[in-house]
């Protein structure tokens, strides 16, 4: 297809907008973000080809078939888009009825981990002898 | 004897549609899973056998020839990951089944288990074998939703916090990789990696860079590569140890493998190279020095296992036979002992309770067994001589040395830098958990054959690398030479006629 301006500035409106979804915390925002992202390829990867006729050998002249390699592409990562969204969906319900909110926390561990460096302290664990405790 | 080289992904995907229906028969689940692993494993060597006398094996799947149909191809370098990766998955699988069954599946629900687990072996065995760049993104996405079940397996809270991080940044690197597959077709007109040879070398140069930056891009944040990697360390430890092992031995190798396989057939001696020493210089260093500030024994690994990452990409930046030789006989060790040590760190776990270096001591006199399988390959990972490690790492040395240039020789200092940390943090793991005296609140009790049988075969497999090393090498360099030539591949593919 040839490259028109109203397609690419589509492919540009949905990544923007999939990225800045995508840079938030709640999972269900993340999620309409990677949709609109998954379109914006989509549409991306149907640019990339030839548009004509149906690509069926007896309905027309080879050279005015369409490309349909594209096509099937699309198809086939309309199909993996549509899994991660039943299970990034899946995933936001159980966040919530674990926690009661889908948001991404951060790792406990690195926190922990942050907070000692800032106090500049070791995790103390290198001194200390089970055996002296007891 | 083409018709093998569907079968490691076919047999697989077989195998976890029959597991899926005999969901309330484990009995004849673990039959299953364990006879198609084996199979795998055994198909698997011959390709390598034959990939090695014959040459490539190509089939085009159901008769259409390249570069309208799919090809999967299996090379020497394919062969070889196939039969490393079929191995390690077989002894997580049995390992698996004795922690099954020690714990009474409270964690890890048994019928969903076995038919992920063979669906992840197909996404990894159809990512080696692919020969287009689609079939490559499809065995990606095969691999990745298998783990993300596995990942939040159980669906516990730690587990749920920890899957989504994995999940989004994945679901991105999959867009970015889709993304730059549409643009190579608009490019080229083709996917095919054999037909892009020729294509993507007519195309001018800034654009063939940014094709490879977006490729690199999408494999780097699945191979963990420094600025792309803070999300491995945050995801894995939270995993069942057996659903840890098979990932850090495998899942990051396969993105290294598509580097490789990219980096050498699609865009050789691009400018990209250097990219690829500097950011493995920072991973190493970084990596390991994570490592270090760590006081969990899983939370640790996995820092070292981005840290060697660092490795891999020396060899392949390098650009040079021996380097990439270097870096294949690496990848084949780092599989093997990061996955050995993850098991490793299951058992000690299941002995002591927990992997909070705090909450453990006196390991070496409560359970022998297990400290000798722990020591043996940390120092193999740190590259203590005349373990595989020492001799992966002197190559790459060998290879940096060789090229002479500055980076080269900063990555040299870096890399032996990086291998004494590395000691430094396991020998700290072992200071802390195997000597000391024993915790009070640790608990007694045995550990499991099932689960120390295949661990000691993976620790004896990775000891045993040192003892074929000239072998094992010796198909490395081959398999680099025909990387490096790349008019082999192409003429496997299409028969010696180009299209």
């Amino acid at each position: 297809m040839t490259p028109n301006l109203v397609y690419i500035v589509v492919i540009g409106v949905l990544f923007a907008a999939g990225v800045s979804m995508v840079l938030e915390r709640s999972l269900t925002r993340v999620l309409m973000g990677m949709i609109l992202l998954g379109n914006g390829v989509n549409l991306l990867i149907l640019l990339g080809g030839k548009a004509g006729t149906p690509p069926i050998v007896g309905l027309g002249p080879d050279e005015e078939m369409a490309d349909p390699l594209p096509q099937i592409m699309i198809l086939t990562a309309i199909v993996i888009t549509l899994g991660m969204t039943a299970f990034l969906l899946a995933l936001a319900y159980r966040s919530w009825a674990m926690s009661g909110h889908d948001e991404v926390q951060d790792d406990v561990e690195d926190r922990r981990i942050m907070q000692l460096a800032e106090r500049d302290q070791g995790s103390g664990i290198d001194d200390v002898d089970h055996g002296v405790n007891r | 004897m083409t018709w093998l080289v569907p079968l490691p992904v076919v047999m697989p995907l077989f195998g976890a549609a029959l597991t899926l229906m005999m969901a309330r028969k484990p009995r004849a689940q673990r039959t299953v899973s364990l006879t198609v692993l084996t199979a795998t494993l055994l198909v698997s060597c011959a390709l390598l056998y034959l990939s090695t006398t014959e040459g490539a094996q190509v089939v085009a799947v159901g008769g259409w020839a390249a570069p309208l149909g799919i090809v999967l191809i299996a090379d020497q370098l394919a062969a070889l990951m196939l039969v490393v990766s079929a191995a390690v998955t077989l002894c997580v699988l049995v390992y698996s089944i004795g922690q099954g069954m020690a714990d009474g599946h409270e964690e890890t629900p048994l019928s969903v288990y076995h038919p992920t687990y063979l669906v992840l072996t197909a996404g990894v065995t159809n990512a080696f074998l692919a020969g287009d760049l689609f079939n490559l993104y499809v065995g990606f996405e095969i691999l990745l939703v298998a783990s993300y079940v596995l990942l939040t397996i159980g669906g516990t809270e730690n587990r749920i916090r920890a899957g989504s991080t994995y999940v989004v940044v994945s679901l991105l690197s999959s867009v970015i990789f889709l993304t730059a597959i549409g643009l190579i077709y608009a490019a080229t007109g083709t996917l095919n990696l054999a037909q892009l040879v020729d294509r993507l070398d007519a195309l001018p140069d800034g654009l063939r860079l940014i094709l490879q930056a977006m490729l690199l891009l999408a494999f780097g944040i699945k191979a963990a590569v420094f600025p792309l990697s803070s999300w491995l360390p945050d995801s894995y430890p939270t995993a069942p140890a057996p659903v840890t092992a098979v990932f850090a031995g495998l899942l990051t190798k396969v993105g290294v493998y598509a580097i490789i396989r990219t980096e050498t057939l699609l865009f050789p001696g691009g400018r990209a190279a250097v990219v690829l020493l500097v950011t493995g210089l920072l991973t190493m260093v970084v990596g390991i020095l994570g490592a270090v500030a760590q006081s969990d024994i899983k939370r640790l690994l996995s820092f070292t296992l981005v840290s060697h990452i660092g490795y891999l990409l020396f060899g392949v930046g390098l650009t040079t036979q021996l380097g990439l030789a270097s870096a294949i006989f690496y990848v084949v060790h780092h599989i093997t002992i990061q996955t050995t040590l993850f098991l490793a760190a299951g058992l000690i776990e299941k002995r002591g309770g927990s992997t909070a270096l705090d909450k453990l001591g006196g390991l070496a006199k409560l359970s022998p067994v297990l400290a000798v399988l722990f020591l043996v390959p940390a120092l193999n990972l740190a590259g203590i001589p005349p373990f595989s490690g020492f001799i992966g790492k002197l190559g790459l040395v060998q290879a940096g040395v060789a090229d002479g240039g500055v980076l080269a020789w900063l990555l040299v200092g870096g890399g032996i830098l990086t291998s004494l940390l590395t000691l430094y943090a396991v020998a700290r793991v072992w200071n802390l958990a195997f000597w000391r005296t024993p915790h009070k609140s640790m608990p007694t009790g045995r550990l499991p054959a099932l689960m120390v049988g295949p661990t000691l075969a993976l620790v004896l497999f990775g000891a045993g690398l040192t003892f074929v090393a000239g072998p094992l090498f010796d198909v490395g360099d081959q398999a680099a030479s025909t990387l490096m030539e790349r008019s082999g591949y192409v003429e496997a593919v299409f028969g010696g006629g180009t299209p």
